[in-house]
């Protein structure tokens, strides 16, 4: 499997979503010899369960008695590793235009980091949406983003001789304290507790740096910013006892995780039905032919929003895609266990 | 075998006649405009399910209860706190990714509903993530 950069990609099906069911709707696809690119807003497949729940164990899924939300990932990467599906990571799919007609759907699809792709049938299986980092609560906090105030971080020189302000007591706010404490001019790290949830050996680390005043360490929140035409000046903490106080800051960087927003779904001219898409039962087809929606993100009546239930309708949305992309075969009923030409596939006969 | 309705119980519907422990509870949600609402939880749910089954709004509760997406938080009220207990460990860790954590903040799927929660009350704050 492996990652593309070419501008223009054509394929039969894009998915859209490398959780539990885009990964497995991959799998179904691959039996009726229909390739796949699948792309996610995340560094690494999975969805919910890289993101949300790794190592929390998973009792439902069919035939697996415990499994975690890492390990089924990794089971699926491998189940789905005979059809080589391309994946692309770190990216968001922005627009989605219809071009054909309803009996041969065809779509145009380009993502933010500037890849188009051209395929026959989109899934979408985006489960709660994307994944977007957590913004704090703080006034104004908008008119700084990408601009003084970051979720990640881009280019590091950005931050040389500045001084950072960073916000949080998780993996990602220990190793930016970690990786920016050599190049900025200061750097203060907030969080509201004297505990972190993150690597032992980082924690240390930064406790080493606090302990020889390389950086500072404060127990509060930032309530407030200031600054003028997006370049932050300083920021207000809050400490715990209730005293205000102004750190001088030029760089923010909140790392509060990441939580799920529909994002360009709501764009994209499907019905939407409480930031759900509502598909029909037999083929999990949205109202606009060529488009389907699996797992969590989809509606009809009595929808579980189960891992399996994801599965299933997978498996019926690729039924339907084949008569789009194959409009003039037959299509056999074939099962795993019996037939060589579907073994062959699998690289198992 | 013996199939047994238990919406059809009594049990379902209050107090069970003899005197047992009530099965439903009221809890009260103060949302952060100060509107508060009071609805009925069932004993052995969470305050979080009690809250999305009434379509209470400002709880997310992404992840559906897993401890995993600190988007059900909520503040205690100060009569209450004792009752409901402190944040587990594997919860405090999560409050990290909340805002504006105080000291009465807590995750509302991991409180379990129980008779002695009758009249609960929590507030939510404007913002989940």
């Amino acid at each position: 499997m492996s990652q593309t950069n070419a501008a223009e990609i054509n394929t039969d099906v894009v998915i859209i979503g490398a959780g539990p069911a885009g990964l497995f709707t991959v799998f179904e696809l691959g039996l009726l010899d229909i390739k796949t690119h699948i792309i996610d807003i995340l560094p690494r497949a999975g969805g919910q369960c890289s993101e949300l729940y790794p190592e929390k164990p998973i009792y439902d899924i069919p035939g697996l008695p415990v499994v975690t939300g890492q390990g089924l990932t990794g089971n699926l990467m491998q189940q789905i590793e005979p059809f080589g599906p391309t994946f692309h990571f770190n990216e968001m799919v922005e627009t989605l235009t219809s071009l054909g007609s309803q009996q041969a759907p065809s779509f145009r699809l380009t993502t933010d980091a500037g890849k188009i792709f051209n395929a026959k049938v989109v899934i979408v299986a985006a489960g709660g949406g994307s994944f977007q980092p957590k913004k704090p609560p703080i006034p104004e906090i908008a008119q700084y983003e990408g601009k003084s105030v970051f979720y990640a971080v881009r280019q590091m020189e950005d931050f040389r001789d500045k001084d950072v302000v960073i916000i949080g007591g998780g993996d990602s706010a220990l190793d930016w304290t970690l990786n920016l404490q050599p190049i900025a001019k200061s750097l203060t790290l907030v969080h509201r507790r004297d505990a972190f949830r993150a690597a032992p050996h980082s924690v240390s680390a930064m406790q080493d740096l606090v302990a020889n005043g390389k950086i500072a360490f404060k127990l509060g929140q930032i309530t407030q910013v200031e600054g003028n035409q997006g370049q932050l000046t300083s920021a207000l903490l809050k400490t715990n006892d209730g005293v205000i106080e102004k750190l001088s800051c030029q760089r923010l960087m909140p790392f509060f995780g990441l939580t799920m927003k529909l994002g360009p779904v709501a764009d994209w001219g499907l019905n939407l039905n409480e930031n759900l898409v509502p598909v029909d039962t037999e083929k999990f087809e949205t109202s606009h032919p060529g488009i389907f929606a699996v797992g969590d993100i989809n509606y009809y009546p009595g929808k579980l929003k189960l891992i399996l239930s994801g599965f299933h309708e997978g498996a019926l949305a690729a039924q339907k895609a084949h008569r789009y992309i194959y409009p003039d075969k037959k299509l056999l009923f074939q099962y795993t266990t019996s037939s060589t030409n579907l073994q062959k596939k699998l690289g198992v006969s | 075998m013996v199939k047994i309705n238990f919406r059809d119980t009594a049990a379902y519907y209050g107090a069970e006649p003899g005197g047992g422990a009530p099965t439903k509870v009221k809890i009260t949600f103060v949302d952060s405009h100060d509107q508060p609402r009071t609805v009925e939880g069932e004993v052995g749910s969470t305050v979080m399910e009690t809250a999305r089954r009434n379509d209470i709004p400002e709880i997310a509760a992404e992840c559906g209860g897993a401890c995993a997406c600190a988007t059900c938080h909520v503040y205690v009220d100060s009569a209450w706190s004792e009752k409901t207990g402190k944040a587990s460990q594997m919860e405090e860790d999560m409050l990290d990714f909340a805002f504006d954590v105080q000291p009465n903040s807590r995750l509302c799927c991991q409180i379990t509903v129980r008779p002695e929660l009758d009249g609960l009350i929590v507030k939510t704050p404007s913002q989940q993530g």
